[in-house]
């Protein structure tokens, strides 16, 4: 297919752009196979170049012979084009939709994407399950590598190698496998330095209803306990919902076969039910009209600090469990690909400092969501202006971010990256001119080959010039636990990605500015002082030196 | 009186932990010490900030004591015995209800300085100084003595400003059409339009009254600005309450009566409703266990910050009216010391970058607040309490501050530790600025002869208050605030209501991060100037060093060892200790199915403390170490 075939009309003239708290732009409208452009052909103007695939979707108005078209983006920014001549607008609106909803992923602009820079260091390949697994066998030689999945066909939604403990053969692993939703056995998330314990994560065990139980499952996790030892299943449901998943041949660890496991149920809801918190959250903070009452009231009907809230304390749960308890833990859900991850994940950066580099937190990314199999391309193929229609979008990997976003907060210095970072991901899984969070899972990414055909994102943010976007100036490293409060009144909506179009930000900017300023000066000082001392200290001794001679 | 009570427990309002030690009860404190030797956590309450006691039946513990205190501070106590508990408790209920002002703190209060320096404490605000920053007096407005003695009337200050036009027949007359004789007179003038901001209480006009002396007193307000044809009249309370007033004789201006008058509704509710609001609002955020949705379904039900954005939308008009407009405005409410009180300072502090210092705000307080009587005594229960005069309505002002540093980051000299600091102090009753619910009354009371200034002991600490980001250019800049309205713009203020509750505060703070930094800088800045001397006895001169920062003119002492913002700035090693310490805010909510047999492994007491779910008396341990105290309160400062 050709894109030609889709754009009736490649450009209109006179066309004027709209965007709250920034000028309006009058200028050429371009329209491509992969954007919508427009400029207005002066130097120092701002041209916009939006992503089709960012486009969530368009409305449509007309007024006389000026049409106006409503363009709402996943990102959650909304803006205005206000396009002379019926004919053209209505030719603008059906290529923009058409183009916005391309099925096939190969046609996405990643495939056509060239970088303008030198990749230097190649983001698919900096990310290797051995390289971790060389950390771990380092501390413990209680785990192995396992090629059990090297063709998807045990599990096709994990990667080809699994961290599984030592003592279970591949034979085992693959019953234990049919025991589990979409073959997630469990396998190692997580090992804690300071005590050796650990954190798994798998898929809902199919007792069904007449309490199946496998017995290699059993062995499996067992295997992950010492001597005398227990641990804990947090199955992300509610126990109401796990008793329900057994009647479609899903269900929980019976106690009885799981005597060592003591399990807990919270209640981190599913993906359909978090795509209306977040379709509701967004449509309040758009609405500039609302009293304070009805604002307040819209927040809390979308539900959406309540899942950032139960999230949140799952996590921290699993993390107490590890450092407090010194017990390990399997953590899952349903499917073991969205809720699990976020508990399993965020309890990381809770427990481990690495997780809070910026490196650490690409590799948490990577192995946690990507090659866990966070099904990218299904969940973030709409965002919040998606109307009707839904099949299987949810924003599990924002709510993750938003849940690292409160962390941050209640630990400022903390965290090698900032805020930046957070949104410029949520940006990038929603469209992208780069192939990473592209697929569903590492099986489909090598189908897709986007290792040859499309740029890493890590290529791009590893790059010196742009990791100073990223860097927190307030960095200490610190190797401790951080324990994040989850009272109500310690969690905050996220203005930076959901007032981020509806407000000015000039003063928070100038604001943070200052700020880097004084941090900066305080080391611009530091070296001026060490550099005078040293200076001193020379010429004192050389002073004595002459003394001395004479 | 100095009762002590062994063997006390403190409860955590949040959590089920809880540590023991022992109450002392003073003449001032109630005093609690923690046992553990290591931490030994204090907890000094001052009697007058103690809003109610209240003793809960007995349990096997021991004997409940609930202490809410008016800085938001609240203490659960189990004292072993009930006797004892009784004899607190009794002994508190003398305590905390004076009967006479000689009573309070502030007379017995005594910071170590000798009467000069008291009285130059005292000085350091002078309000005739600040109407000579305005502008005034000037060709239009006048310095009256009409109130010299108090006679014209009780609640204003001696010193009041009107029109050059306005006679005194013309005041008296127009005093006599208002509630409480309080007749319209200057409060700010914004010398670049010549327009003025105004004060006043509502008109005795009931259905049909007028009066041509207050109607010759607004034309004279009028006409002093050249610049606009009318004057605006706020009247700040919802127009349903103003309509209730006629039938009591009193009301508003009738357009008709007054020429050139535009006439303005702003809706902002009474101290009744505003005293309910804070109730509710700190009933919802005190729950333990609080869902998110209960949390937001309570903050939307009490309605708090939709009267902050009432008052701020009422400042914004005025600032509007003034800047752009150029029209001079007269603001009251009914008795024109609480909402006009709240609105003519907030509308003068978007105006006016000065009141957005340190010495301004003092300034601004002094002039708006103490001055014009507000009355403090009865809204802040001082004394001789009436529950229904008791309102936080200065503590929404307060808030309204901080709402604006939250958009405004740079515009402001001081943090938010400066705006809670004042609020703590008044409600301490330790120093005498806030005594009493007028000027007179205070000179009655010998004040600046018998306490101190809480302003001096502020500004002798002014660098604890400092906010790090404050960028004086940006007056140049933003001389008139803006701020938005938008509703997601108001956020809860949880430094305030939930000071005390340390858990649920960020753990590492930037505020005091980069205060600590600049600190640093400026001691940075002075070794490189020594350093450089040393080296020009070597004969080796090295550049200048260019100070990337404005210098700040005061030279700054050693940080006192308690102060608001958490104590002495801690080393590295206690900072990692405490965040090794922390406190969850989340309770466990309900039993997860117990597992079914098999022996547990319990290595040693169960985890109680740091719950964020069902792990409750769960197998499991750990020591837990005591937790360090990092007070936000100003405990130690007031002993």
């Amino acid at each position: 297919m050709e894109f030609a075939e889709l754009i009736k009309t490649p450009r209109v003239d006179g066309v004027v752009l709209r965007r709250p708290f920034m000028p309006t732009v009058e200028g050429t409208l371009c329209l491509t196979g992969h954007h919508l452009i427009l400029s207005s052909r002066q130097d120092n103007t701002e041209e916009l170049w939006l992503l089709h695939a960012n486009i969530d979707s368009t409305e449509k108005r007309f007024v006389g012979s000026l049409g106006t078209i409503i363009v709402k983006c996943k990102d959650l920014r909304v803006i205005q084009l206000d396009i002379p001549g019926m004919e053209e607008c209505l030719n603008i609106a059906s290529s923009i939709e058409a183009l916005s909803t391309l099925d096939s992923v190969s046609l996405m602009y990643p495939f056509f994407y060239r970088p303008l820079f030198e990749v230097i260091e190649d983001g698919w390949q900096s990310f290797v399950p051995e390289e971790s697994f060389k950390d771990l066998e380092s501390m413990t030689d209680e785990w192995r590598l396992s090629e059990v999945n090297k063709d998807f066909s045990v599990c096709p939604s994990y990667p080809s190698l699994l961290t599984v403990p030592r003592d279970i053969d591949d034979e085992s692993l693959c019953k234990a496998a049919s025991f589990r939703h979409g073959g997630r056995f469990p396998v190692l998330s997580y090992y804690h330095k300071k005590n050796g314990m650990v954190i798994m994560r798998a898929a809902q065990p199919l007792t069904g209803t007449n309490g199946r139980r496998c017995k290699e499952d059993e062995k499996l996790i067992n295997a992950t306990l010492c001597a005398g030892k227990r641990g804990y299943i947090i199955d992300t449901r509610t126990i109401a919902v796990a008793q329900q998943a057994k009647a479609r041949g899903g269900g929980f660890e019976q106690e009885a076969n799981y005597p060592q496991w003591r399990r807990i149920h919270k209640a981190i809801e599913r993906s359909n039910v978090l795509q209306d918190s977040l379709i509701k959250l967004v449509e309040a903070c758009n609405d500039q009209s609302h009293s304070m009452d009805r604002w307040l009231s819209k927040l809390e009907a979308s539900n959406w600090q309540s899942n950032v809230k139960e999230i949140l304390t799952t996590a921290c749960l699993a993390a107490q469990c590890i450092d407090r308890e010194g017990a390990s833990v399997l953590v899952h859900g349903t499917e073991g690909t969205d809720s699990t991850l976020q508990v399993t994940s965020l309890a990381q950066i809770i427990l481990d400092p690495a997780c809070r580099t910026i490196r650490g937190f690409e590799v948490l990314i990577e192995r946690e969501w990507l090659q866990a199999g966070h099904p990218f391309q299904q969940r973030c193929a709409q965002s919040a202006y998606s109307n009707g229609k839904l099949r299987s979008e949810a924003p599990v990997f924002l709510l993750f971010l938003d849940c690292v976003w409160q962390i941050l907060r209640q630990f400022p210095c903390s965290f090698q990256f900032n805020e930046n970072l957070l949104i410029m991901l949520f940006e990038h899984a929603y469209a992208s001119q780069f192939g990473t969070f592209l697929g569903n899972c590492v099986a489909e990414r090598g189908k897709l080959q986007l290792s040859q055909k499309t740029v890493s994102l890590w290529s791009w943010v590893n790059r010196p010039q742009e990791l100073e976007r990223f860097l927190n100036p307030l960095y200490e490293p610190n190797n401790l636990v951080i324990w994040p409060s989850v009272a109500p009144q310690s969690l905050l909506l996220w203005e930076g990605v959901f007032l981020r179009w509806n407000r000015s930000t000039k003063c928070l900017d100038e604001a943070y500015q200052e700020m880097v300023h004084i941090i900066e000066y305080n080391k611009e000082l530091q070296n001026k002082v060490n550099s005078l001392r040293r200076q001193l200290a020379q010429l004192e001794t050389e002073d004595k030196m002459v003394a001395d001679l004479k | 009186l100095n009762h002590i009570v062994e063997q006390v427990k403190l409860l955590d309002r949040f959590s089920n932990k809880s540590v023991t030690g022992t109450l002392h009860l003073t003449a001032t404190h109630l005093i609690f010490v923690e046992s553990n030797s290591t931490s030994a956590q204090e907890i000094w309450i001052l009697h007058h900030h103690i809003a109610s006691v209240e003793k809960l039946s007995l349990t096997t513990s021991g004997c409940p004591l609930l202490i809410q205190c008016r800085n938001f501070r609240l203490v659960h106590f189990v004292i072993p015995r009930e006797r004892d508990c009784h004899d607190i408790y009794s002994s508190l209920l003398r305590l905390l209800r004076p009967v006479s002002y000689d009573e309070l703190y502030a007379f017995s209060y005594n910071p170590k300085q000798n009467d000069q320096q008291r009285e130059e404490g005292w000085q350091l605000i002078d309000l005739a100084a600040e109407f000579e920053r305005m502008g005034v007096p000037c060709d239009q407005w006048q310095l009256t003595d009409v109130n010299r003695e108090y006679k014209v009337c009780k609640t204003y200050p001696r010193d009041v400003y009107v029109p050059i036009t306005a006679s005194k027949p013309i005041i008296v007359g127009s005093s006599k059409f208002r509630s409480k004789g309080r007749f319209p007179v200057l409060t700010y003038f914004y010398q670049e339009k010549k327009a003025a901001v105004c004060r006043c209480s509502q008109p005795l006009s009931g259905f049909s009254a007028r009066c041509l002396e207050d109607e010759h007193m607004l034309q004279a307000i009028s006409k002093a600005n050249h610049n606009s044809r009318y004057i605006y009249v706020m009247d700040t309370r919802p127009k349903l309450n103003a309509l209730a007033n006629r039938a009591a004789g009193k009301g508003y201006e009738n357009e008709d009566n007054y020429s050139n008058i535009r006439f303005q509704f702003v809706g902002i509710e009474n101290i009744h409703v505003m005293r309910g609001s804070l109730q509710k609002l700190l009933e919802g955020v005190g729950t333990r266990s609080l869902s998110m949705t209960d949390y937001l379904v309570g903050l939307e039900n009490s309605g708090w910050l939709r009267h902050i954005k009432a008052i701020m939308d009422a400042a914004i008009f005025l600032a509007k009216a003034v800047t752009v407009e150029g029209a001079s405005v007269l603001v009251h409410c009914s008795d024109g010391w609480d909402r006009t009180a709240q609105v003519c300072a907030l509308g003068s502090l978007l105006m006016d970058p000065y009141y957005r210092t340190i010495k301004g705000f003092m300034v601004l307080i002094e002039k708006d607040w103490i001055s014009f009587g507000h009355k403090f005594a009865d809204r802040c229960d001082q004394l001789d309490p009436d529950p229904k005069e008791v309102s936080p309505i200065f503590t929404q002002f307060l808030e309204c501050v901080w709402q604006l540093t939250e958009q405004f980051p740079q515009a402001f000299e001081f943090s938010e530790w400066f705006l809670i600091q004042i609020h703590e102090h008044v409600h301490s009753c330790q120093f005498g600025n806030f005594l009493g619910n007028s000027q007179r009354q205070r000179e009655d009371l010998q004040l600046k002869e018998r306490t101190y200034s809480l302003w001096a002991h502020l500004l002798s600490e002014n660098q604890n208050y400092l906010n790090p980001l404050f960028s004086p250019s940006f007056a140049e800049s933003h001389p008139v605030l803006e701020p938005s309205t938008q509703a997601y713009h108001f956020k809860f203020w949880r430094n305030m209501y939930n000071q005390y509750d340390r858990s649920m505060h960020p753990r590492q703070s930037i505020l005091k991060h980069v205060l600590t930094l600049q600190e640093s800088n400026r001691e940075l800045e002075g070794t490189v100037q020594a350093l450089k001397t040393k080296l020009q006895k070597f004969g080796v001169n090295t550049s200048p060093l260019k100070p990337q920062t404005p210098p700040r003119e005061c030279s700054l002492p050693p940080r006192p060892q308690s102060l608001i913002l958490g104590a002495p700035l801690l080393s590295r090693k206690e900072v990692q200790q405490e965040e090794d310490e922390e406190v969850f805010g989340e309770e466990a909510r309900e039993d997860a199915p117990a597992s079914t047999g098999g022996e547990r492994t319990v290595e040693g007491s169960s985890a109680t403390e740091n719950s964020y779910g069902e792990l409750m008396g769960s197998f499991g341990s750990k020591n837990e170490p005591g937790v360090v105290t990092l007070e936000f309160g100003v405990a130690r400062m007031t002993c």
